[in-house]
């Protein structure tokens, strides 16, 4: 294809522009014979002002419980299993009340709370250090709360992991495919490379196409199965309406780590009772 | 004036070659590192800065302690600096190079390092660290080659030097603050997150930059025609002093706070480097070497009696060094991330290649250093007894 | 005229001429096949309308920059939803949208792609598809 002038520097200054701007200058790059094309966010997409997480620890009852939720999340996401510490790539795991509020220790704390293990993910933080820290942009906030990871921009340098207090972020030390099983993959969805830094995104592929975090799903069938409630919900903070709103004004909930004033978005249930 | 580092003795070219041969291993090892990723070092989840960025913190104190040879001789006209000044600012030049390389090995995707610039980001630290460190390379690159080879010319150097000169000076305190920044400004990590962070790595800085700089200036002297001189030597010999009193006692605010405060969180990390934290403890060895050397270095350097004799003055630098490498080039940044946000531990340790990338890096900054202090040396000894005002 | 250090001089020169046209002699007597992308996929073959989503000669000229912006829609912004020039919509994603038509990257991407010698790094992370005996 050849090029006029005219219309070289239409591409040369668009490619100026995408730097700077975002969906205008895609018009711009398109020229006069594309100039209807452009983007739009899907109709089923589930939209919140602060998407936000509520976790009843009390409502899972056997390990496998527990299981499902990390498969479910670690299998569409293709996060690889190293089988050791040192590499481990983690989005949504499990520990001890003790080391998931290590700032709230009690050892007396009823029995039923100290040997439950409550389950861990990003907090998506309204006010978020990894962002802050982050030298290229690769992780920001969206608008609707989310913490997210643009990988492809990524550089590795790990500042983020320095910066998050809640131990959230992994980092891919060798090539994630090498610990993945290629019959096992999610052809729907991208790997990681190596050396960039990974962490749950609240499945914003998912809310995209209006579903619900995959871990959120996992629950309520578990709990469908089981004939119980489900352990996690899912809803805009901002939203006095929302599922998660309803739970924050009738039970006692606490989050990890509040006095670092990152304000995580991830709030768990204490306490046994039902649902007022 | 670059021909001047192109010959010299065999004694010379030994060491240029040996240091070539170093850095040589050191790439094909990150060669390594590069096609497999940085698993291949001791790094982990938990503690996900290691020996390179130790490095890279330590050497930035380093670049910084030119300015406590500037100071003197440009704001409170000490002479006696006139000829040991650019031994400062080579050494600057070398530092920032090894500091540069430091960040680079440590990144992920090193082929996307330009993204910091693609994509300038003010909120972040780093965006501001790689902007001082780079203007820092510069300023003392133009700073010593210009008044060097106005010395060689036996010319007085321009008149615009003066401004970067000037301006060297806020800039050296801005590199080592902005990288302490980069630590004080965590939450979450108790370790790091102290004002006197920026505070104490300055004295850290002015302590163990101007004692390498003493050690270099006697090995100087031993091995060529130029001699800096015995009292400059003496002079920086008590900044050294000064600094590193300054250095322990901020060490001990920080103990205090910890300690009186009964802050487990606080408390932990030093716990986990000088006794061990719940049956671990690979960094006590270290610590406490380091602890120890710092106080036989502060008893050699206190008396001036001890002090001003050469041999003494020249093992309190390398005890000094040592302790200050150990302290802040590992115990710092190691020490940080144990134990990890769920007050669990998992310990570091480098490995081989990581130790031989770190040496590679090192034998690079030597190299510069060797070739600049060269030429240097050789138009000292071209000028000698000519005595040019900047 | 005599030339000082002649020796030393044309071994440089020659060592010189070597490195600089090193590339041309590594690539001397290898096919330099005319590249031509494949597009006879079953699953292209099966369309009624045998298009992309943009005109053909705007995505061989542009499509490195339509995916680059695409990639900053769905990744930077949550726009998941292309609109082209005809109105048409189709989800922005690189597996599931483009290759789920281009699933033969081998003759459709890396042919032309290993004869410019360009290596874009989308399939480090992003999975393709499984190649079809075709």
């Amino acid at each position: 294809m050849s090029m006029n002038r005219r219309q070289f520097l239409k591409i040369a200054g668009a490619s100026t522009l995408l730097g700077l701007g975002g969906a205008s200058a895609l018009n711009a790059l398109r020229g006069g014979e594309l100039e209807a094309s452009h983007v739009l966010t899907d109709e089923k997409a589930l939209n919140a002002k602060r998407w936000a997480m509520v976790i009843d620890v009390s409502k899972f009852r056997t390990e496998e419980d527990y299981k499902r939720l990390t498969k479910a999340c670690h299998s569409i996401h293709n996060v690889p299993d190293f089988g050791n510490p040192k590499d481990e790539i983690k989005w949504i795991w499990t520990d001890t009340y003790e080391h998931t509020f290590p700032s709230q220790p009690n050892e007396y704390i009823e029995e039923g709370i100290k040997n439950k293990p409550f389950v861990l993910l990003c907090n998506h933080c309204a006010n978020p250090p990894c962002v802050r820290v982050c030298p290229t942009k690769a992780t920001f906030k969206r608008k609707d709360g989310i913490v997210m990871m643009d990988q492809h921009r990524c550089i590795g340098c790990r500042f983020c992991m320095a910066a998050c207090p809640f131990g959230a972020r992994s980092f891919n030390y060798k090539d994630p495919r090498l610990a993945l099983k290629k019959e096992e993959e999610n052809r729907e969805y991208p790997t990681r490379t190596i050396g960039v830094v990974e962490k749950c995104t609240f499945c914003f592929e998912r809310l995209a196409k209006g579903l619900v975090p995959a871990c959120v799903e996992a629950s309520r069938e578990a709990a469908k199965a089981a004939g119980g409630e489900p352990g996690m919900y899912f809803g805009d903070l901002d939203d006095p309406a929302s599922e998660v709103r309803k739970i924050l004004s009738t039970r006692y909930t606490i989050r990890r780590k509040p006095e670092l004033g990152t304000d995580p978005s991830v709030f768990y249930v204490i306490g046994g009772e039902k649902n007022a | 004036m670059l021909e001047k580092a192109l010959t010299g003795s065999r004694r010379y070219w030994t060491w240029v070659f040996f240091l070539l041969a170093m850095v040589g291993v050191g790439f094909v090892n990150y060669l390594y590192q590069f096609k497999n990723g940085l698993g291949i070092t001791g790094m982990s989840r938990d503690v996900s800065w290691g020996l390179y960025i130790g490095q890279f913190t330590f050497l930035v104190g380093v670049a910084a302690s030119a300015v406590m040879l500037v100071i003197p001789y440009y704001l409170h006209d000490f002479k006696k600096f006139g000829k040991i000044v650019i031994l400062g600012e080579f050494l600057a030049v070398a530092a920032v190079t090894m500091c540069i390389s430091f960040i680079f090995v440590d990144l992920g995707q090193p082929m996307r390092v330009l993204n910091v610039i693609l994509h300038p980001t003010p909120n972040s630290i780093l965006f501001w660290d790689m902007i001082v460190l780079n203007g820092y390379l510069f300023l003392n690159i133009v700073i010593g080659w210009m008044t060097l080879s106005s010395d060689r010319k036996g010319i007085k150097p321009p008149a615009w030097i003066k401004p970067l000169i000037y301006l060297s000076i806020p800039w050296a305190f801005s590199i080592h603050t902005v990288t302490a920044f980069l630590y004080a400004g965590l939450p979450g990590r108790h370790f790091w997150l102290s004002a006197i962070m920026a505070a104490r790595f300055l004295a850290s800085a002015f302590a163990g930059g101007p004692a390498l700089l003493i050690l270099l200036a006697l090995i100087v002297r031993k091995l060529t025609k130029f001699d800096p001189g015995k009292e400059p030597i003496q002079a920086v010999g008590k900044i050294v002093t000064y600094a590193m009193i300054a250095n322990v006692f901020f060490l001990g605010l920080e103990f205090f706070t910890a300690f009186y405060s009964q802050i487990p969180g606080h408390m932990h990390p030093f716990v986990y480097l000088y006794a061990g934290l719940e049956g671990h403890g690979k960094l006590v060895p270290l610590m406490w070497a380091s602890s120890i050397l710092a106080v036989v270095s502060l008893v050699l350097l206190i008396f001036p009696s001890l002090r001003r004799q050469e041999g003494i003055l020249a093992a309190a630098c390398v005890a000094l060094f040592v302790s200050l490498w150990i302290d802040k080039g590992f115990g710092l940044v190691v020490g940080g991330f144990i134990p990890n946000p769920f007050e669990g531990i998992m310990e570091y340790w480098p490995t081989t290649r990581e130790t031989l990338i770190a040496l590679g890096v090192w034998a690079l900054g030597f190299l510069v250093l060797t070739l600049l202090y060269k030429i240097t040396v050789t138009v000292r000894e071209e000028t000698a007894g000519i005595e040019i005002e900047h | 005229m005599k030339l000082y250090g002649g020796g030393k001089i044309i071994t440089g020169l020659i060592i010189f001429f070597f490195l600089v046209t090193f590339p041309f002699f590594l690539n001397i007597g290898k096919v330099n096949a005319k590249p031509e992308p494949k597009i006879d996929t079953p699953e292209i073959q099966k369309l009624a309308e045998k298009k992309c989503i943009e005109p053909k000669a705007f995505m061989r000229a542009e499509h490195m920059k339509l995916l680059n912006d695409w990639r900053d829609f769905a990744v930077r912004n949550g726009q998941r939803l292309y609109v082209n020039s005809e109105e048409k919509q189709f989800t922005i994603s690189l597996q599931n949208t483009c290759m789920h038509c281009h699933s033969n990257k081998k003759k459709f991407c890396d042919e032309c792609h290993n004869y410019m010698a360009v290596k874009p790094y989308c399939w480090s992370c992003h999975i393709a598809p499984k190649e079809k005996e075709s």
